[in-house]
């Protein structure tokens, strides 16, 4: 097979894939769901319901404000318990609506059989209306509503609509799950996003740990015009950027978008939601999240209600194990370590990780000895180092010159660094302060 | 309750740690230990043990005393100092010059700057220097290979690169060559010179182990020999009566051991893949001018300590090709 | 022989002359010109260079001074009304007098009465640890005792207390330059005004959530309940955001709402013992 890969950078962290080839199993209900009105990025949603109020599975609980902004459904039915703010994954108190579950009353709208429906007569437009109203947004992590993204800026060209399959994170397989079991759902999803996208060419990205997928997703793509490509497997092959630039050779320039290289880019877990809203009308309210670690009794791959507290997640794949140490959110190289699992799943989670003692910590931090290695590793031709020493100086100025708005995040350089260098940590910071930097030089 | 740990992504870290790193150089240095040891004899062991131990206690007293912070001296890279300071001193140099040369490359070397990784110039190279400076006979009296008990009372020679400067005042090239030593003992590293530099075979074997740990990358040690096999292969052809053949400048003195060790030094050495081509060519192009046309026989330590201080100017103007400045089609 | 030695002294002054004309020439042409003043006004300035002032450093502050025509918020709180005040002499200008400040830990967050229930692992230093996550104890506004604060003081004025894992301000070594106020993410520092005998009542807290919340991660949190908000008789207190606030240029240290606090979040520093001053109130004075 003709793999091919992105050029610049890239690290190799054992996989881990504890709960490959395991089917999705769907969870039972939980007593009570805590649903954030902040589940994607932009402006957070506007409550709609009051305490006391009765809600149906799919009815909106909170819609969408502004342009980038999405709706927020209930996941469940029953009685509103409270709409307060409740702790998030960061433990900072976010809006959020309290829900008892109480049967399962679902909307009439939503078409529930298993029929599958391959083709959709709606046009563009339509599509893209139905994917706001079902509250879709980029499942693999970065919550960007999906609407926005299939609206081509004026000016730009569409040309291919890729997806990605890759998950180069180690330990998680939610994606690889989804290609595996629900196949034909998220090839019909990819086609709805083309024609939404108004795209004729397609190509799915799927890294070479995944044979099974890429052979399966290569037989339902047979004739069509959806490519299936192969992929070396090298973190973070499924950087938006780098995945770009693995499949068709082009850079999307400093400060762009795939849509400045005529590319848009969705996860396969956005294509199934796309499916699901589109030709069954069934809005965003579940996702598949893998439940992994080495010491926990039965990795899984779970189809969960958003608002799920993590808590039950971890107690449905055999309980928290003794010598947990740290829980994240999301893969071990960009996911978020809670500091409680009682926080709820969104639709952001792609992962519960749990770390065990011996690997929580970081090792004490040596003197930066140049060794060169974040910069050999760094997929956007950065040098980690320079940006750590310019973030503890605050010379924040140098960095922007430095283009440390380019950074990733991915985490390689931080992986990499025989000293244990928090290089990242101080690179977000420089990020987060370079932006106040730009953002007070328009507002003069 | 399980107290968790939080803590900025990523969550995973590699095994790969900076002990590690300097003890994969220590094990690829080993060969040219032992060639060294087979050569030299006694006073290649007297040499390289005290030099190591007062690279490690000059490390730790400047630490515990002076800088008053957590001693480090253990973490292998002093141990390098000493070694690679062994390496390129002759096996018959007094021991207390040995240890003036480790305070040199410790504490003016390294420890003036802040200690691993703020250094400029390569410790060991300073110490050198330094004793070079010093002590200009007792560095330039090469002892015969062979001569296993006798350390400060060795016979000395001249070194293949000294016979060919000395020679080329009043003979030619093809003159003298019969005198050096033959390539496969230059190869070997039969000859006369500084204790860890002369086996060209073993030092090789050192840099084949360090690419496959992935402890240093190509760049450095071939653009510096292909450099020096360029440049004075060129001179060779304009003029092979005045300007010895590539093959003999390869195989003889510091270069290999230089090239290999001194130059990849992560402290001193560029931070970009370009970086490191332009110095390793700007320390080619210095030694084969030294050696050709300067004062001294062998010029690689100055090359290599002139592109040390060139290191900063080069890490502030090469930088790495970034991702998506420009948008190629295709 | 002699010749040698005229012709050095020929060459070396031909140089030293022909050097001389051009560091002449040159002087004049780049010369600027500075009123002699900064320099003098320089020289009273502490020389601290802290920033404290909101200028780069002492000679930008002195260049200000000169220059400008009004000296409001121009301030040195280093050295005090007594430097404005020698500055002014100097330059025969009127000084705006500034009551003396010092900086105040407004957090009391300390194991006891916050438990810890995560342990912080990133790179220590608070803005990091700040835009994580809520930190260690859970409360989104407290202190996240990585020392931010004491890194950027100039004055060797804070330190981290280990028991209390909380900075502490030394009062005199304090000069109110404000390093750590703008250093720290959670805007708990705050300069209020010195009192005598470094005297101090205020709010530790500054957690805006309500009452039931804040109180559920720190037994020391202000709820916001408005006790001592009701009792102050000069108006120093406002409650705002569930919050209470102390004004400490209108608190005339009167000690009335200390003891109403129902949760302790007020704190009273460096008083003596309550019952000398006035009548006997049955409330656990802190410290």
């Amino acid at each position: 097979m003709n793999l091919k890969t992105f050029s610049r950078g890239g690290v190799h962290p054992p996989e881990h894939k504890l709960s490959s080839g395991l089917a999705i199993e769907e969870l039972p209900l939980p007593e009570v769901v805590v649903i954030p009105v902040s589940q994607h990025l932009g402006a957070p949603a506007k409550v709609i319901v009051d305490r006391g109020d009765q809600v149906k599975i799919g009815q909106v609980i909170a819609q969408s404000e502004g342009f980038v902004s999405t709706n927020i459904h209930s996941s469940v039915s029953g009685k509103v318990l409270k709409v307060d703010k409740f702790m998030d994954s960061s433990g900072y108190r976010k809006m959020a609506v309290q829900i008892q579950v109480e049967g399962e009353d679902w909307e009439e709208t939503i078409d529930r059989t298993d029929d599958l429906v391959r083709n959709t007569v709606l046009k563009s437009e339509a599509i893209r209306k139905k994917i706001l109203e079902a509250g879709i947004v980029g499942l693999g992590g970065a919550t960007f509503p999906t609407h926005v993204k299939l609206m081509v800026p004026k000016g730009k060209i569409a040309e291919y609509l890729i997806i990605n399959g890759v998950e180069c994170e180690p330990y998680l397989t939610a994606d690889h799950a989804l290609m595996m079991q629900r196949t034909e759902e998220v090839f019909a999803g990819i086609l709805v996003l083309m024609k939404g996208l108004g795209v004729e060419k397609a190509i799915v990205g799927i890294e070479n740990n995944k044979p099974d997928a890429i052979l399966k997703m290569k037989q339902v793509a047979k004739g069509s015009k959806v490519q299936v490509q192969g992929l070396k497997v090298k973190y973070p092959q499924g950087g938006e950027k780098q995945l770009v630039q693995a499949l068709l050779k082009r850079e999307v320039p400093s400060g762009g978008l795939p849509i400045d290289v005529g590319v848009v880019v969705f996860n396969v877990g956005t294509a199934l939601a796309a499916y699901d809203a589109v030709n069954k009308n069934r809005p965003l309210i579940d996702r598949v999240v893998t439940v992994t670690g080495k010491s926990l009794e039965k990795p899984s791959n779970f189809l969960v209600r958003i608002g799920t507290p993590v808590s039950y997640l971890v107690e449905k794949a055999g309980g928290l194990p003794g010598d947990t140490a740290k829980v994240i959110n999301g893969g071990p190289m960009m996911g978020k370590a809670l500091s409680t699992l009682d926080v709820p799943v969104v639709k952001g989670s792609s992962g519960i990780l749990l770390i065990s003692e011996a690997e929580a910590r970081r090792k004490e931090v040596l003197p930066c000895i140049r060794c060169t290695k974040c910069v050999t590793v760094c997929p956007m031709g950065l040098e980690p180092y320079l940006m750590m020493s310019l973030s503890e100086k605050a010379r924040y100025e140098r960095m922007e010159s430095e283009k440390v708005l380019d950074c990733i995040e991915c985490g390689s350089c931080s992986y990499t660094c025989p000293s244990s260098r928090p290089l990242l940590d101080y690179i977000r910071l420089g990020k987060a302060e370079v932006g106040k930097i730009m953002r007070a030089r328009k507002a003069v | 309750m399980n107290k968790f740990i939080v803590s900025p992504s990523p969550h995973t870290y590699t095994d790969e740690s900076v002990p590690k790193l300097m003890y994969g150089v220590i094990i690829s240095l080993l060969p040219a230990l032992a060639v060294s040891v087979w050569f030299f004899g006694i006073g290649m062991i007297v040499v390289t043990s005290v030099s190591i131990a007062s690279c490690i206690l000059f490390e730790y007293l400047i630490q515990r005393y002076m800088m008053k912070v957590k001693p480090s001296h253990l973490d292998g890279s002093a141990l390098i100092t000493g070694l690679l300071l062994a390496f390129c001193l002759p096996a018959n140099i007094p021991f207390w010059m040995v240890m003036i040369g480790a305070l040199a490359a410790v504490g003016i070397g390294k420890m003036t700057f802040g200690g691993l990784g703020n250094n400029i110039f390569n410790p060991a190279l300073v110490g050198r220097v330094f004793l070079f400076i010093s002590f200009p006979v007792a560095m330039t009296a090469w002892p015969e290979a062979g001569q296993w008990m006798q350390y400060t009372d060795a016979v000395t020679g001249a070194t293949p690169l000294g016979m060919m400067k000395e020679g080329l005042a009043f003979k030619t090239v093809g003159e003298i060559m019969p005198e050096v030593p033959s390539f496969l003992h230059l190869l070997s590293g039969k000859m006369m010179g500084s204790s860890g530099e002369v086996s060209a075979l073993a030092l090789l074997v050192g840099m084949l182990y360090m690419m496959y740990r992935k402890i240093i990358s190509w760049h450095i040690p071939v653009s510096i020999l292909a450099t020096v096999f360029v440049f004075t292969g060129v001179l060779w052809l304009a003029n092979p009566d005045r300007f010895a053949d590539p093959l003999f400048h390869l195989l003889t003195g510091g270069l290999m051991l230089g090239a290999i060790f001194m130059a990849t030094d992560y402290v001193t050495s560029p931070m970009t893949h370009k970086g490191m081509i332009i110095y390793g060519v700007g320390i080619g192009v210095v030694t084969v001018l030294i050696r050709t046309f300067g004062a001294y026989p062998e010029g690689v330590q100055f090359a290599i300590l002139i592109f040390n201080g060139f290191t900063p100017l080069i890490n502030k103007f090469v930088k790495p090709k970034r991702f998506g400045k420009e948008v190629s089609r295709g | 022989m002699s010749q040698i030695i005229i012709y050095t002294i020929i060459t070396l002054v031909a140089i030293g002359s022909a050097a001389a004309i051009i560091l002449y020439f040159v002087a004049q042409k780049f010369n600027v010109y500075e009123d002699p003043r900064i320099d003098e006004v320089e020289a009273v300035l502490p020389a601290a260079n802290c920033g404290g002032c909101g200028f780069p450093g002492c000679r930008n502050f002195a260049e200000t001074l000169v220059k400008s025509e009004s000296w409001e918020d121009l301030f040195c709180p280093v050295g005090g009304n007594e430097t404005m005040a020698s500055v002014a002499t100097l330059l025969g200008r009127e000084a705006i007098e500034q009551a003396p400040r010092v900086a105040v830990i407004r957090c009391n967050g300390t194991p006891e009465f916050r438990p810890r229930f995560n342990e912080y692992d990133g790179a220590p230093t608070c803005a990091i640890a700040h835009s994580l996550y809520s930190g260690e104890g859970g409360c989104p506004h407290g202190c996240l005792g990585e020392g931010d604060c004491v890194v950027v003081c100039a004055f060797d004025a804070i330190h981290m207390d280990p028991v209390t894992d909380l900075p502490v301000v030394v009062d005199d070594k304090c000069t109110a330059c404000g390093a750590c106020v703008d250093a720290c993410p959670r805007n708990i520092i705050e300069l209020r005004k010195k009192n005598k005998k470094d005297r101090k009542i205020y709010v530790s807290c500054i957690n805006e959530e309500k009452g039931a919340v804040a109180k559920k991660n720190c037994s020391v949190a202000c709820i916001g309940c408005s006790k001592c908000f009701k009792v102050c008789p000069y108006e120093a207190i406002t409650m705002e955001n569930n919050l209470a606030f102390i004004d400490s240029d209108k608190c005339k240290l009167c000690r009335k709402c200390a003891p109403e606090c129902p949760t302790d979040s007020i704190l009273e520093l460096h008083f003596p013992p309550k019952k000398e001053i006035t009548e006997p109130v049955e409330a656990e004075v802190s410290e």
